[in-house]
């Protein structure tokens, strides 16, 4: 009878962890696209991280002391995946038109390991709640867990923290510029009609401090230019290095703006597509939370 | 991204001979402006480069 609660503790606890791997694979889309092997790793990896969560109540309830020495070797195999997922990206990054950059790349790393943190942590509660409790608390317990695992993992997006709007594109002679902000000095008569032609200004404006410390990041505005590539697609090739996207810095404002030469001259797409890039944890910053960063701002 | 040299200036496109002194990079003399922007064009395929416009008569091609 105790056996039959154990097990049923660990299966609820492995259906409703694997649940949450799958919902978030779901968002992981964009992110990382197209590979159907890299599902399956992630799933059967979610599959052993939520089989180690639903079986931990049971073991330190018997106090099957090896098999807790076993269970925490085998949580810290989920390190390696970060290493893993930042080693695929790195390589497949080398190829890229417009790279990802490795701000991005260590962001989606991290995301991956979290993962399966947060599918064991499911699993370890709903099986805990079944086990102490009943089946039919659990099962809200896990609805819960399953529904804070996954606004958890979303995220702020650039939509969040600044203003996108669309920027007038214009040359000064050679010199390219959106609104103000100087971007680069283009000789050729043909590249400068083909970006007056193609071309896509956007820019950016913060919201406050914070948000401008995050844009100036360049691996943020690395993650800006690929994402709105991989959804609009590029005027560009390998010899023509004019047509590379280039997020440039107003000094005074610390605004933000973009020069695209996407496939798809969809303005609109543009912007929605650049307030949906996620805000990456390696260039949040709170300045407004020190004293000398919020006295200093007016 | 393979390793290479960023921000150098691999050659100098100009008419007038007289506007660009010392060594480094190779510097082509154009007949006129047709010519030039031709240069300009086939050194940027060639190399990858950028053009850029010194607005007196001068274009280098620099590798970003």
């Amino acid at each position: 009878m105790i056996a039959e609660r154990y097990l049923i503790s660990t299966v609820l606890g492995v259906i409703f962890g694997v649940t949450t791997r799958f919902i978030m694979l779901r968002s992981d889309y964009r992110q990382y696209p197209g590979y159907p092997h890299g599902y399956i790793t992630h799933l059967s990896l979610g599959f052993i991280a939520s089989v180690l969560g639903g079986l931990a109540v049971p073991i330190l309830v018997e106090k099957e002391l090896p098999a807790i020495a076993f269970m925490s070797l085998a949580a810290t195999q989920f390190r390696d995946i970060r290493e893993i997922e930042r080693k695929t990206l790195i390589n497949l990054d080398q190829t890229n038109l417009v790279p990802r950059g490795p701000d991005y790349i260590e962001g989606i790393a991290r995301v991956f390991e979290s993962r399966n943190y947060l599918v064991m942590l499911t699993a370890l509660i709903v099986s805990g709640t079944h086990y102490f409790t009943s089946f039919a608390v659990s099962m809200p317990v896990g609805a819960a867990a399953l529904w804070i695992s996954y606004s958890l993992m979303r995220g702020r997006v650039i939509g969040d923290i600044a203003t996108v709007r669309p920027g007038e594109i214009h040359f000064e002679g050679p010199n390219l510029f959106v609104e103000n902000i100087h971007f680069m000095n283009l000789a050729r008569e043909e590249v400068r009609r083909t970006i007056m032609e193609r071309g896509l200004g956007v820019v950016l404006e913060p919201h406050d401090d914070n948000a401008r410390a995050t844009l100036a990041n360049n691996g943020q505005r690395m993650a800006i230019a690929h994402d709105a590539v991989t959804q609009l697609g590029i005027y560009k090739d390998v010899d023509t290095a004019e047509f590379t996207p280039v997020l440039r810095r107003d000094l005074d404002t610390g605004r933000i703006a973009m020069i695209i030469l996407p496939l798809e001259t969809d303005l609109e797409c543009l912007l929605t597509a650049v307030r949906q890039v996620p805000v990456l944890e390696s260039s949040l910053s709170r300045p407004l939370q020190s004293r000398a960063g919020h006295g200093a701002a007016d | 991204m393979d390793t290479s040299i960023k921000k150098l200036i691999l050659a100098v496109i100009l008419q007038d001979p007289e506007l660009v002194r010392g060594g480094g990079a190779p510097v082509f003399i154009a007949r006129d402006r047709i010519e030039q922007d031709r240069i300009a064009t086939y050194l940027a395929r060639i190399t990858e480069g950028v053009v850029h416009d010194l607005e007196n008569g001068v274009y280098i091609l620099v590798k970003h």
